[in-house]
């Protein structure tokens, strides 16, 4: 362990600074702020990430500049804040006590009918104001994407986007002008301990680094890590879990670099899926449309790629895709380490390859080959913001004889885990790829997937959809890609 | 002066709104000891229960009580309709999963949750019926009289058709999904007072549901609504259970009691919209012109009754949409199934009757090789011919025909359908489809008593306005409405009127906040209320100055009498000297309308409302996913009220509307556990399912014939139809498949499954 314990997780609310010795592992910032605080602005509609009424937002320092992205706080833990700047919708206001241009414009645009999204969506939308000063549709739709409201239809709450972006004044809005100064006072939080509480309702740790994440799980091997907490905030206000003690992992840089190599990207399993965004862009381009799917923008601004990994889901969006880039996996205890091929990793439903104490430390995923075709698909019931119902993913080399050299196809959401459908792929390896092969491989679908009925779609439905994305995925070889295209009228 | 009514002001509550301040029910301050309560659900769908030991739960951390049917010192009922059919809580037999059995009552709501379950319950199951079919065949009783609307010899027309066709509709549920769920707040009071602020659309109901569980009598119980975070008829009945549990801990306790389910138990515990299987048989001609129409209407009511009498009675009101049927015969089935009970739900059974017309409108142009919209045009109801409804009521205000024209024309209609047949005949992955459908809805509570309203206005002798109500806000502006015709009637401004918390103390026996009626009732009672004032201050003016009436004007906040002229607040102070009443209680009734239930006739409806949609869609026939991406819509409001509010209500109910039929589905496990019961597996729609083009124009022209407040019309429900277009765009896209031969039959919700589905049986039977 690194220095001497800190005893309080302390941050930084709106103007006021908070220090909280006396804390339960789960408490959410949602609560906090309503019951604690008596901020009553931040709404529940949910209380599981997945309406953004109780969005507000949060800066941390990233390096030595300060970045502030939305949250869900209903499935926030308050001790994950150590160190951050919370903002919520209190904390807004435009020149001597009006309203901010987002609030302005939201009400000259009708934008609030029953008013109870509101506060939600003026927080998604004046992340999006600061962060972009002339957003577009497509980057307004998704600052919304975790935003629901169930009365306007939405199309004011547009307007009112574009019309808060022509009235401008980034300069002069609060967060802006005081960047500096919350900068220094979070550096002025920073004191490189360890911090831990225990109490009645459990204990709080949050290691000074990873070496000291490794250790305090050695430790105490069943603890519950928790990275985003976007999986693990619902145990806790859905199925009121307990999870103590608690080791919090979403702080630590270690865990956040991403290498990026000649043929491979090595990245902290808790890199967000928001971090990823830029390494996407320059090698994995082809998993652009695909990865701003999952989830709304307040989840990917806080849920992990090693806690989507770790989850162990069989509906998680990104182990197919890793598993046919090859991805692998280094888990470390204590001083130990070792490197898994992430599809080895899924042994049955609820079971990984993974030791009580063990974590994920890193990620490494081979960009696809230049000659390769590579391509993801997700198939929900609503387009965005929905799990899955099934996922595939494809990579294919083919020989000069147009002969396939090598395929990889691995689906979500058809098996109790991520799974490779073997069948298929061996009745496709050394023939030619050509429309007839394609359709005699689909049978083999059977053979690979018996999947489930569910909330989300029936068993012959996953079979049906699983079959065509793979003559999808020969169509876009070929060049005959079809897809649905937001604005196409 | 300008007016305020007839412009577009914002809500009055959106500067609180955006701010967060606007005062929900959670957000209110809580007196020194607040508990907290939480239900203890059914885990059974349809079972005896054998046992219920509560012991652990009254041991847990917090614990202050728990309660069962026996807590309850009144009746153990919420039945709306007076069945008595509707437990607080079950007492020897569950009726469905999620069915309320105990509640706890903790000092915080955590805790109350953790120690709600830990309940002991031993079961015994009983035989279940969780669908329709499965009612259907297990003989399941009724949980209401059934309705039959008969004009005409249906069976004889039917077997002179030229041509005739039959078929059945599903047609999903829908989960209100207000965003605020629902909560009560009970604090007890004096003697056997208590006050109750409860997110609720019909105060005056959670009044007398409070006071018959507690055993006492209405003046003893107040309920309070300042506004709630959305309802769309979820909070019509629904809030009864809530309100009725903390005000029975309350009183047992005597401390404050706030209750407010998690969203899963919300959506487990409270109605929806219900489903419906529609039977279907239609006789038509060479020109699609239908001459004979039966329906059988089919709704999974859920374990009681609740208003699924009503509700299926509206669905029959509306199987005519716009269209006329020269003999016809419809008949409800209010079926009882072990499924929650459903309940009311923005249309009111309405919109499942206009989905099944539109169906069989779309059947018989597939029949026909016609475009649906030829078929629909020549079934419109004429205007004083062919105007008479299944329901017998006379059309007696149809602009059906220049809406559709004009949308036709402002939509491109016609020459974007030709560009997507010809899209869909080139082949492809991607498919398009194009539909105008039209709506008719008729306006009136069917319950004709209930179209009554009450108001309550002060002028304090400052000249300050307070405005009450007994309509309820819940986001669709009502308040502000209402408060434009009072300013108006006074020539005052917006701020000089205090829109006040609808209070069962201020304004009795009022009325739910539903069938679209809010605005017509409230506007009309509160402009009576504000009459009853200024008839009083005329006379005072008239003697005291000795002008004529005529010459005494209320304009820009100030009155003139003769040559005299007075600030509105020193006119009002001399009036208050002069000992002028200046608080006036206003009424209205709705007038003409009647409804004889027996015989099936009658004129429920006071007026219709109109409009029709044109939607585009695009289908991926590989996975069955789509968009919607194109819709035009020409919506009737008469002459509006506020136009802003009002195109509020149409996108967003039309956005409501397409969220029920495309991506919004309910699903229920074998065990009757309801899957889908959170916005993790129910799906509304999101900003990116709104089309891209989305052009939606209020009809300029339109003005409301009959004497409606300031000859508006009603706009809550009417939009929400709009989206049947949606569906048989998507339709007409899965039909391209087999060049359009075929009507696909699409249940609805027509989610992304349902499509592939239709696809590659299409495509099947096309032997591909
Ligand atoms: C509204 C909403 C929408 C969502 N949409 C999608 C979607 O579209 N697609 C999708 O795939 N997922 C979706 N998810 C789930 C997704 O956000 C999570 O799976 C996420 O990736 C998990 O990361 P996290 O950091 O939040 O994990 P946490 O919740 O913090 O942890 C998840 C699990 O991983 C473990 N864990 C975390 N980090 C490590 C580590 N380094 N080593 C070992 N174990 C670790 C935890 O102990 C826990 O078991 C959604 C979630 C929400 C709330
Ligand atoms: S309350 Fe719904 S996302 Fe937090
Ligand atoms: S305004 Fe009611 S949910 Fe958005």
């Amino acid at each position: 362990m690194t220095g001497p314990l800190r005893k309080s997780v302390r941050f930084w609310l709106n103007d006021e600074l908070v220090e909280l010795a006396d804390l339960p592992p789960t408490r959410t910032l949602l609560d906090f702020l309503r019951l604690n605080k008596r901020l009553t602005g931040s709404k529940e509609g949910c209380a599981e990430g997945d309406c953004g009424a109780c969005t507000v937002l949060v800066g941390r320092l990233a390096g030595d500049s300060l970045v502030y992205e939305s949250v869900t706080a209903c499935i926030r833990f308050v001790a994950s804040l150590d160190g951050c700047h919370v903002v919520s919708i209190e904390h807004l206001r435009g020149a001597e006590g009006g309203l901010h241009p987002v609030q302005q414009a939201l009400v000259e645009h009708h934008g609030s009918q029953c008013g109870f999204c509101t506060p939600g969506i003026v927080m998604s939308l004046y992340g999006l104001w600061m962060a972009n000063a002339s957003p577009d549709v497509d980057d307004i739709e998704e600052a919304l994407q975790g935003n629901l409201c169930r009365c306007t239809g939405y199309s004011p709450i547009v307007r009112a986007a574009f019309a808060a972006s022509k009235a401008g004044g980034q300069g002069k809005d609060v967060l802006v002008a005081e960047r500096a100064s919350v900068i220094e006072k979070l550096e002025a939080l920073r004191d490189g301990r360890r911090v831990e509480i225990w109490g009645d309702e459990g204990g709080i740790i949050l290691p000074a680094d990873v070496n000291d994440l490794a250790e305090v799980l050695a430790e105490k091997p069943h603890a519950t890590i928790v990275a985003g907490s976007t999986d693990v905030g619902l145990w806790v206000t859905k199925q009121m879990r307990e999870i103590s003690p608690v080791v919090f992992a979403g702080h630590l840089k270690q865990l956040r670099m991403i290498v990026e190599g000649e043929d491979v990207v090595s990245i902290g399993a808790g890199v967000t899926y928001m971090d990823f965004m830029p390494v996407i862009e320059r090698h994995f381009p082809q998993l652009a449309g695909f990865w701003s799917r999952i989830g709304g923008q307040q989840v990917r601004n806080m849920g992990t790629i090693g806690g989507n990994i770790a989850n162990g889901s069989p509906i998680g969006d990104t182990p197919p895709a890793l598993i046919v880039l090859g991805a692998a996996i280094t888990l470390r205890k204590g001083d130990k380490r070792r490197f898994v091929r992430l599809e080895d990793y899924f042994i049955s439903y609820g079971k990984q390859d993974r030791e009580p104490g063990e974590f994920i430390e890193s990620i490494s995923i081979p960009y696809p080959g230049e000659k390769e075709h590579f391509a993801v698909y997700k198939v929900s019931k609503r387009r965005d913001e929905d799990i899955s119902a099934l996922s595939g993913a494809f990579r294919l080399r083919l020989g000069e004889d147009n002969k396939v050299a090598e395929i990889s196809v691995v689906f979500g959401g058809m098996a109790e885990i991520p799974k490779r459908a073997a069948a298929v792929e061996k009745v496709l390896l050394g023939k030619e790829w050509s429309e007839a092969n394609v359709s005699a491989a689909v049978a083999a679908f059977k053979q690979d997937y018996q999947p489930l009925s569910d909330v989300r779609a029936s068993a012959e439905y996953r079979l049906l959809a699983s079959q065509n994305l793979l003559r999808r995925f020969y169509l876009e070889t070929i060049g005959e890609g079809s897809e649905l295209k937001r604005g196409a009228a | 002066m300008k007016e305020v009514t007839h412009t577009s002001v914002v809500h009055d509550s959106a500067e609180k709104h955006v701010r967060g301040c606007a005062t929900y029910i959670d957000d209110m301050v809580e007196p020194a000891g607040t508990c907290h309560a939480c239900l203890g659900l059914s885990q059974r769908a349809h079972a005896k229960i054998i046992s219920l030991d509560l012991e652990t739960v009254r041991g847990a951390p917090g614990v202050i009580a728990v309660l069962t049917h026996k807590d309850i010192p009144g009746r153990n009922d919420i039945s709306p309709t007076g069945l008595n059919d509707e437990p607080v809580f079950a007492e020897s037999e569950v009726q469905f999963f999620g069915q309320p059995m105990f509640g706890v009552v903790a000092k915080t709501r955590e805790q109350a949750r953790r120690a709600a379950s830990l309940a002991k319950v031993v079961y015994e199951d009983l035989p279940k019926a969780l669908t329709i079919r499965q009612a259907e065949t297990t003989g399941s009783a009724l949980v209401t009289a059934p309705l039959t609307l008969r004009r005409g010899d249906a069976k004889k027309a039917m077997k002179k058709a030229q041509h005739r066709l039959s078929g059945t509709m599903e047609i999903g549920g829908q989960d209100h999904f207000y965003l605020e769920g629902q909560i009560a707040f009970a604090i007890p009071g004096e003697d056997e007072d208590v006050t109750v602020y409860s997110s609720t659309q019909h105060p005056s109901e959670v009044q007398h549901m409070v006071a018959q569980a507690l055993k006492v009598r209405s003046n003893a119980v107040t309920v309070k609504v300042r506004r709630m975070g959305g309802g769309f008829g979820g909070k019509e009945t629904q809030s009864n259970l809530f309100a009725v549990v903390a005000a029975v801990a309350a009183k047992k306790l005597g401390r404050a009691v706030k209750i407010r389910p998690d969203r899963d138990d919300d959506m487990a515990a409270t109605g929806k919209r219900h489903d419906f299987v529609v039977g279907y048989e239609v006789g038509f001609d060479d020109g699609g012109k239908i001459s004979a129409l039966r329906g059988d209407f089919a709704a999974r009511c859920g374990f009681s009754a609740d208003l699924s009498g009503p509700v299926t009675d509206r669905a029959l009101f509306h199987a005519d949409n716009a269209y006329y049927y020269p003999a016809v015969e419809l008949n409800s089935h209010p079926l009882r199934t072990n499924t929650v009970s459903n309940t009311a739900f923005r249309g009111f059974g309405g919109p499942q009757g206009v989905l099944a017309a539109e169906r069989i409108i779309e059947e018989i142009a597939f029949a026909l090789g016609k475009d649906p919209l030829e078929v629909r045009k020549a079934n419109f109801y004429g205007t004083t011919s062919n105007n008479i409804t299944p329901y017998h009521q006379e059309v007696r205000d149809n602009i059906i025909h220049r809406i559709v024209e004009e949308l036709e024309d402002s939509s491109k209609y016609q020459k974007r359908r030709e560009e997507i047949v010809a899209f869909n005949n080139s082949g492809g992955i991607i498919r398009r489809g194009i539909a105008l459908t039209p709506v008719k809805f008729g306006i009136s509570f069917t319950a004709t008593w209930y179209n009554q309203a009450g108001a309550l206005v002060h002028i304090y002798s400052d000249g300050s306005v307070h405005l009450n109500h007994g309509g309820t806000e819940m986001g669709q502006g009502l308040n502000i409405k209402v408060a434009q015709v009072v300013a108006d009637a006074f020539g005052l401004g917006l701020c000089d009127i205090k829109i006040t918390a609808t209070a069962t103390d201020k304004v009795p026996n009022t009325s739910a906040t539903a069938a679209s009626s809010g605005s017509d009732l409230n506007g009309m009672a509160a402009l009576n209320g504000a009459k009853q004032i200024k008839e009083r201050l005329v006379a005072f003016a008239v003697e005291k100055y000795g002008c004529s009436a005529e010459e005494v004007l209320f304009e820009s906040g100030r009155v003139r009498a003769g040559s005299r002229e007075f600030t509105f607040a020193d006119f009002v102070r001399e009036a208050y000297l002069a000992r002028v009443q200046l608080s006036a209680a206003g009424f209205y009734k709705t007038p003409d309308i009647y409804w004889d239930r027996e015989k099936g006739q009658g004129r429920p409806f006071f007026y219709y409302a109109y409009g029709a949609a044109v939607s585009e869609v695009f289908i991926d026939t590989l996975t069955g996913e789509y968009m919607v991406d194109r819709v035009d819509i020409l919506h009737d409001v008469g002459k509006s009220l506020n136009p802003a509010i009002d195109l509020g209500q149409v996108e967003g109910g039309f956005v409501q509307g397409m969220g029920w039929l495309t991506t919004e589905e309910l699903y229920w496990n074998e065990e009757g556990r309801l899957m889908s019961h959170a916005p993790s597996t129910y799906k509304i729609p999101l900003a990116l399912d709104v089309p891209r083009v989305f052009n939606v124009e209020l009809a300029q022209w339109s003005t409301n014939p009959e004497r409606t407040i300031r000859r508006s019309k009603a706009v809550g429900e009417p939009p929400l139809m709009l989206a049947a277009s949606v569906v048989e765009a998507l339709s007409m896209a899965v039909a391209s498949v087999a060049g359009y031969r075929e009507c696909p039959r699409l249940a609805s919700p027509v989610t992304p499954e349902r499509v592939l589905m239709a696809v590659t049986r299409l495509q099947g039977e096309r032997g591909q």
